[in-house]
């Protein structure tokens, strides 16, 4: 039974939503979950994939939820010379459709509570203090007070911006992305492939995770400007055209992926920003899974004690746990995505070749990056502190 | 003025994160442009993986019929 007031208030039941509800509701704080689908977890907007780690930090890894064990990259240059590179750690491409309502679970199970099909849409102040949230739900128009409200709604957010928080993206910035999963078609299942260049993803890349070995997410990301003159879908089309004429679909998805560092600020009075909302992805990787999650965790657990301490004033804290843990760490990221972003076809054929010349057991994630930046000393240090550095 | 076919579209919200005006609503299965906000910058259309959003320079949107 819902309660006319909260003391958090959480929109979005994705990853970091669900983990800033559990961890805010450990910590003995009332939190409600209002998602706008119908379904946790679905539509899945992702090529799911994500590290072992990254995901064993909040929830024990579950074959129900685990599609592939993914050991081996494999990137692919424009003239067709393909590196592998063993992994260091194992990946997995999930079923999110199941990680997600496991997620919520857990969320749930810490004492949340969550309503699907409530469609957020207009935040109450308090002077220039957020203090509750305006809501559609079963054809009525809700309010809901609480003392903060976390926006975790995701790449399309709102609820920040009628906070004032600056959350618009330069379409420039944004990767527009579309993915099929692919069925009757031939994949190794523990390598994930990416293709470079300008016939397959310029200002991005082109990804195939598989989810068996017969069937893959298949999709790619281009920059904004790219899409401008030549779609994704476009890309996707020739793609399958050339390389899987036969192919069944059994999923279609588009998606923008936030390629940025985080907002400047993602937290004002009484409201705090988590997951794609506050632009946490991995800029390079595009990845938002696992910093996501953290993201989340994090602004549930100042939220919460924030409300303890009775210390509104607290939510900032946010800002900088986060940049400590992982913001910082996004600002390297993009400068070595800014570094190889317009790369030609010729560089990345050349990076290749070299690569290749690498002995196997050199091939590591942090070498290949050192080898593509040779001609650029500055980038070459970030590489170090992202990949050879724990 | 923009115009969304909604046939076409996948309710991805990529087009609403790059809107710099905060004109596009978009619900489960369901995209609105709010026409008194938009400002017909195009940058929606630019960014749609999917080619959802149309540019239509000789349509009859409200800021072309208010000059």
């Amino acid at each position: 039974m819902m309660k006319s007031e909260y003391d958090i208030v959480v929109v979005g039941a994705g990853p970091a939503g669900s983990m800033a509800a559990r961890f805010a509701a450990e910590k003995g704080v009332s939190v409600l979950v209002l998602e706008k689908d119908r379904d946790v977890g679905y539509p899945v907007r992702c090529g799911e994939a994500v590290s072992k780690a990254g995901i064993e930090e909040f929830i024990p890894s579950d074959p129900k939820f685990i599609a592939t064990v993914i050991n081996k990259f494999s990137f692919i240059a424009p003239d067709g010379s393909e590196v592998i590179v063993p992994l260091e750690e194992e990946g997995y491409i999930l079923e999110r459709r199941i990680f997600d309502y496991e997620l919520a679970k857990t969320a749930a199970a810490a004492g949340a509570e969550i309503l699907t099909r409530a469609y957020v849409n207009g935040l109450l102040f308090d002077g220039n203090k957020v203090n509750g949230v305006k809501f559609e739900y079963d054809g009525e128009q809700k309010e809901i007070k609480s003392k903060i409200v976390i926006a975790a709604d995701g790449v399309e957010s709102r609820v920040g911006r009628w906070a004032g928080l600056k959350t618009h993206i330069d379409f420039r910035d944004m990767e527009s992305a579309v993915q099929i999963t692919a069925s009757n078609i031939s994949v190794k299942p523990d390598t994930c492939y990416f293709y470079f260049g300008e016939e397959y993803a310029p200002q991005g890349y082109f990804w195939i995770f598989p989810k068996d070995s017969k069937t893959a997410n298949i999709g790619l990301g281009v920059g904004g400007d790219m899409n401008r003159k030549k779609s994704a879908l476009t890309y996707l089309n020739n793609f399958m055209k050339k390389n899987y004429p036969g192919a069944s679909v059994l999923t279609r998805i588009a998606g923008g992926v936030p390629c940025v560092p985080t907002l400047d600020k993602i937290v004002a009075p009484g409201i705090m920003l988590a997951g794609d909302a506050a632009r946490q992805v991995n800029p390079l990787s595009g990845g938002g899974i696992a910093s996501g999650m953290i993201g989340g965790s994090i602004a549930g657990t100042v939220a919460a004690e924030s409300v303890l301490m009775n210390k509104p004033e607290y939510v900032f804290e946010y800002e900088k746990r986060w940049n400590d843990r992982l913001g910082k760490r996004h600002l390297i990221f993009n400068r070595i995505k800014n570094g190889i972003y317009n790369f030609t076809d010729e560089q990345f054929n050349g990076i290749a070749h070299a690569a290749l010349k690498l002995p196997e057991e050199k091939r590591t994630l942090g070498n290949i990056f050192k080898t593509a930046l040779v001609n650029k000393p500055k980038l070459l240090i970030d590489v170090a502190k992202v990949f050879f550095t724990k | 003025m923009i115009e969304i076919l909604p046939d076409k579209c996948d309710f991805c919200g990529c087009c609403v994160g790059v809107c710099p005006v905060d004109a596009i609503e978009l619900k489960e299965a369901e995209i609105t442009i709010i026409e008194e906000t938009c400002t017909n910058c195009a940058k929606c259309v630019w960014s749609c993986p999917i080619e959802v959003l149309v540019f239509n320079r000789n349509g009859a949107g409200k800021k072309n019929d208010e000059k």
